[in-house]
């Protein structure tokens, strides 16, 4: 049964009994209540994943994109400085990244099939795997051959945010481009898990929609690809919409109570499973949610192509109808990020105030050789093993 | 035995296992580095004397049998000793063992020449199947890991024991001190622990504490536990009287 049936129930107001619990958790309540689930939350987390806390960055590659999300700093509309990374220029944001201690990159890039094609994805990929251990993508979605080639040139984890569960808010919010169909999208994580991805990503953006409304189906997404896909394993992450080109303005407000409240509702609901908080929120709420429920982070990130290391600013250029339009004159700034981040700390200081407050950071968790018949480790296994 | 993860700090990892009494640490090669370049971002390995302890490499994170021979093969090409740790987990919720592709996994690494200790769900028939091919140990679960339920397959664990031609090894879900002390009464040969100690306010007095109940359970098991009985039995007995001494 797919998602989109099990989304029409909940919408009709049916509910599991993990959803049940989910619920009980995020309704309103006194701080005294939200008080004893963060502690709660603590101890789960601490019983579950330890005193440690998984590093990551993001490396975006490209913020051409097709579609026109009214939120999104890379919306086509958006008369942005766009730029795709040549081979070359991502493997020297990536070593940039791996010398700061990263051994975990998300690989981001907007959906465009023209500048960002599944071969450039995968050659990506392939260049970054004999030093990067663990590489992930958050690109537009495919279907599950494509993932199979991705998940064949070293990607092992795939994210993919539905933005919104509110179908009338997300056709509202998406008025161009393939990212329209919310079907399409809603199925993609069991296309990536089909095409071989061990480690796939949800979320949605807190502040298009109610958010009661988008973490409840968020839960229930979560909990029938827990079912489904019983192989991979699943991180959630619930980001708060941030300043980005178009100046969109969130029609719902979520506070930090609210956040807190939806972390540890996560957390209760679904101990096993990974959050993940990006640097869109600001420092001193990042290092009070540590404890609560997160087990990965990231940090030092830039939202722009070349945001490291320059890389890519000598071939910057507006993007017109899907066409290239050379500037008249060189530009004094880089190309354009998809948000504003909050938290602009380096890896170096996210390390130390992680073993200050008792977590031991870990930057490598994942060894791509494990999936990696190149490297010579696999020679006489029997054919019907593998 | 005892495991590496989960710990505060690779610092307090050290302590404890010193403090633990423990002889062989198990590792997880997913997060070690094994290029062999020193890597300081993935330098657990540096926080264990190999001197002091033998390192057991496990194939965690491997979800079929193919990914943890290669593993294990990868290992024992980065200079670590030629034992490994076969555990096979493909549903990352309850982390419990493949019974298929560890056996399958199992077969391949001992005729490779591996010592292969493999964890299993506290399945009997398993278990002589994996001895049969010629594992090292069989490590039974004693509830799923980092769980800290204790010995909720003590049944079936007792049964391996009683079968069992290789050392027993329990292993997930040893939570507290005394579930430690039940495995070895049963008469377990080793336990793994990991989380309880990892978590602990203080790992190096959870450790200790550890210890402590390994050497009783041991201790108990050597001497021979009483036949437990249904109801009271006095220990001044009312017929004493008809046996005088001399």
């Amino acid at each position: 049964m797919s998602f989109l049936e099990t989304l029409r129930r909940v919408d009709e107001g049916w509910r599991s009994p993990l959803l049940e619990q989910f619920g009980r958790y995020i309704a309103p309540g006194s701080p005294a209540g939200l008080e004893s689930q963060a502690q709660m939350a603590a101890a789960v987390t601490r019983q579950h994943f330890g005193r440690t806390m998984r590093l990551f960055a993001p490396l975006y590659l490209s913020n051409e994109c097709i579609n026109n999300c009214s939120y999104c700093g890379f919306s086509r509309d958006n008369p942005i400085l766009r730029v795709t990374l040549s081979l070359d220029q991502v493997t020297r944001e990536a070593r940039h990244l791996a010398a700061q201690g990263f051994r975990s990159i998300l690989l981001v890039a907007g959906e465009h099939p023209k500048f960002v094609s599944s071969g450039y994805l995968e050659q990506c990929l392939e260049r970054l795997r004999p030093f990067i251990p663990s590489l992930a993508i958050e690109v537009g979605p495919s279907e599950a051959p494509e993932y199979r080639r991705m998940v064949d040139a070293g990607a092992e984890g795939l994210v993919v945010y539905q933005e919104t569960y509110h179908q009338e808010e997300y056709a509202r919010l998406h008025t161009a481009g393939p990212k329209r169909d919310f079907a399409a999208r809603l199925n993609c994580p069991e296309r990536g898990y089909v095409g071989g991805f061990r480690r796939i990503g949800l979320g949605c953006l807190l502040g298009l929609a109610d958010w009661r409304f988008d973490v409840l189906r968020l839960a229930a997404h979560l909990e029938h690809l827990l079912r489904h896909c019983w192989r991979a394993n699943f991180t959630v992450s619930f980001p708060r919409l941030r300043p980005a080109a178009g100046s969109y303005e969130p029609s719902y407000h979520v506070t930090d109570e609210d956040y807190v409240r939806i972390l540890t509702a996560f957390r209760l609901t679904f101990p096993q499973v990974g959050i993940v908080l990006s640097t869109r929120e600001a420092p001193a709420l990042r290092n009070a949610l540590l404890p609560l429920g997160i087990t990965a982070m990231s940090a030092g990130s830039h939202t722009e192509p070349g945001g490291y290391t320059g890389a890519g600013t000598d071939d910057l250029h507006l993007t017109v109808k899907g066409r290239r339009v050379d500037l008249d004159e060189k530009p004094c700034s880089g190309a354009t990020g998809q948000f504003d981040i909050a938290d602009d700390r380096t890896p170096a200081e996210i390390s130390r105030l992680l073993q200050d407050r008792g977590f031991d950071p870990v930057w490598k968790d994942w060894d791509a050789a494990i999936l990696d018949s190149s490297r010579g480790a696999d020679k006489g296994i029997a054919p019907s093993v593998l | 035995m005892t495991g590496t993860g989960k710990f505060p700090s690779p610092e307090s990892m050290r302590e404890a296992l010193a403090e633990s009494g423990s002889e062989i640490v198990t590792v997880a090669l997913r997060r070690a580095d094994l290029s062999g370049s020193g890597d300081p971002f993935a330098n657990i390995l540096e926080f264990i004397d190999p001197e002091r302890y033998l390192i057991l490499p496990n194939t965690s994170g491997a979800m079929n049998a193919g990914e943890a021979v290669r593993l294990a093969r990868l290992a024992a090409t980065a200079g670590l000793p030629k034992w490994i740790k076969l555990e096979i987990h493909p549903d990352p919720t309850y982390l419990l063992p493949d019974p298929i592709e560890t056996l399958k996994a199992a077969e391949i690494l001992v005729k490779e020449g591996f010592v292969v200790l493999p964890y299993i769900n506290a399945d009997p028939v398993l278990a002589k199947r994996l001895q049969d091919v010629g594992t090292a140990t069989v490590m039974p679960l004693g509830s799923p890991i980092g769980s800290n339920r204790g010995l909720e397959s003590r049944r079936q664990i007792s049964i391996i024991i009683e079968q069992a031609t290789v050392p027993v090894v329990v292993d997930a879900g040893i939570g507290a001190p005394s579930h430690a002390a039940e495995a070895f009464e049963l008469g377990a040969d080793a336990v793994l622990v990991n989380t309880a100690i990892a978590i602990a306010p203080d790992p190096v007095r959870m450790a200790r504490a550890f210890r402590l109940a390994v050497e009783a359970g041991r201790l108990a098991y050597e001497t021979g536990l009483p036949l437990q009985g249904r109801q009271a039995s006095p220990t001044s007995p009312l017929t004493g009287f008809l046996y005088p001494k001399n």
